[in-house]
């Protein structure tokens, strides 16, 4: 399992990506990628939501089910990955190219919180037990 | 966890295995759509060893069927014909699918669903000892399927059973023959062309591999169900089950209420009132339809909202597809609000099925 050093990530299997320019991008992991399956729809919230940490913002379904994502932190939705209404599939070829939206957080030190790689490799240790 | 004697097989082919129903199964080995687009554009084969074959043995066979299973198996006078019945419990609930093939006059071959195959036959057993006592019901655990589907699939079948082709190129649809060691059927789950095809276990793996050096693409549980509900097949226990009438169910064409013929559940079907309808309908917006979601209608009087029992994206169609159960007021080519997540989603009502022999019907 690919689980990229420079990024950070979420229990509920969102990657986060701090950027030069102060943002943040948002994407769902390798691992909830091949849980979930082909995906056929993605669901992105609108540029310039505000999000809290842990609000429901975006929906991912594939073939098999429907998956919520989350907001990692908070923070105001700046853009979203036009690429994915038409092509959600992008997901399941590189899940860590293919981001969701990107956020610009209300306190970037909030990233502190989140898993490093890992943090998150244990996660994934412990949910196949 | 019950196993196929093609679990290691699925294995190597790197499936990714689920629990179907206490069964280890392959839900798909990649990509479930590649797989469902190998099986509408070429072929593709599905391991369906968990499905029971039952041999029904003994002089009584026909008239033990006849109570026994809604549709009429008089319509059964060649050797090899198969049909599609609805076995009914008194109340006229469904209690399980299943195909019937007549090979003699002492001998009938059913095939029924891996989930209600012991339910099934508790049921058959009861039924024989008030019925036909003597007849054997026997089931045959010792045989693997193998569904090979796709509009290649009996092509690539000829090439590998040698010498099957005159034996099986002039089969008509629903029609099986012996021939070797294989009961060959062109029938299936997909509404492509194709065989289901039953051998001894033992050699199940052996002509997996043949098959598939012969072009013909593993697919998985994953896309045995989005192209059954493209091709409008029923699934039980999501689509219909022992609460459910046959006639509510999308059923009818099954049930044979005109020959006299008395079978179980008939006097129940006769005497209750058909008040809902299973059909089609075809999301208008983004996003998918799941078996459980609510359907509001404009003829909605006090009879209660539809509910989807199917539903999903539709590869073939590029949009999502359901089978709903809807109130007999609605008409294809209405308009109604499915409940998808937290919206009121737009979807169509069609007639189903929605995609045959590779093409779309909408």
């Amino acid at each position: 399992m690919i689980i990229p050093s420079n990024l950070k990530y979420t229990k509920s299997h969102e990657w986060v990506r701090l950027e030069d320019d102060g943002t943040v991008t948002i994407g769902i992991t390798q691992h909830a990628q091949e849980l979930l399956g082909d995906m056929v729809f993605v669901e992105t919230p609108d540029a310039g939501r505000k999000l809290k940490q842990g609000e429901e913002c975006a929906v991912v379904e594939s073939v098999k089910a429907a998956a919520d994502v989350y907001a990692p932190i908070a923070g105001e939705v700046t853009a979203v990955n036009p690429d994915l209404e038409s092509a959600p599939e992008k997901i399941n070829q590189d899940a860590y190219a293919a981001w969701l939206f990107k956020l610009r957080p209300v306190n970037t030190a909030d990233l502190n919180n989140l898993l490093d790689a890992a943090g998150y490799q244990k996660i994934l240790e412990s949910e196949e037990d | 966890m019950k196993t196929t004697s093609l679990n290691q097989t699925h294995r190597e082919m790197k499936a990714k295995m689920v629990d179907f129903g206490g069964w280890d199964m392959p839900l798909h080995y990649g990509s479930q759509l590649d797989e469902h687009h190998k099986v509408r554009s070429d072929a593709g084969m599905f391991d369906v060893s968990h499905m029971l074959a039952v041999d029904i043995k003994g002089g009584l066979a026909r008239s033990f069927l006849r109570r026994l299973v809604a549709n009429n198996v008089d319509k059964l006078t060649q050797p090899g014909k198969a049909l599609y019945t609805c076995m009914l419990n008194p109340q006229g609930g469904v209690i399980d699918d299943l195909i019937i093939y007549f090979l003699t006059e002492s001998h009938f071959r059913m095939v029924v669903n891996a989930g209600t195959a012991a339910k099934d036959l508790a049921w058959m057993l009861a039924q024989r000892d008030e019925i036909a006592p003597g007849l054997e019901i026997i089931p045959r655990h010792d045989l693997a399927m193998i569904a090979v589907q796709g509009p290649n699939a009996r092509a690539k079948v000829w090439q590998v059973i040698a010498g099957a082709q005159a034996e099986t190129e002039n089969l008509k649809l629903f029609q099986a023959t012996m021939y070797d060691k294989f009961f060959i059927a062109r029938t299936g789950y997909t509404g492509e062309d194709g065989f289901e095809i039953m051998l001894p276990s033992q050699d199940a793996p052996d002509f997996w591999h043949a098959l598939h050096d012969a072009g013909v693409t593993p697919a998985g549980l994953g896309a045995r169900d989005t192209l059954r509900l493209e091709a409008g097949m029923n699934l039980y226990g999501q689509d219909m089950d022992e609460t459910t009438s046959p006639l509510e169910s999308g059923l009818g064409w099954t049930v044979d209420l005109k020959s006299d013929r008395d079978f179980i559940g008939k006097s129940a079907l006769l005497e209750k009132p058909v008040k809902q309808q299973l059909i089609g309908l075809i999301l208008l917006e983004r996003g998918v339809l799941r078996s459980h979601q609510k359907v509001a209608t404009q003829h909605d009087d006090n009879e209660g909202d539809g509910e989807i029992t199917s539903g999903g994206f539709s590869p073939t169609l590029n949009q999502s597809i359901a089978l709903a159960r809807l109130p007999l007021t609605v008409s294809a080519g209405d308009e109604v609000q499915v409940l998808v997540r937290d919206k009121m989603l737009r979807a169509k009502v069609v007639k189903h099925p929605f995609v045959r022999n590779g093409k779309s019907l909408i």
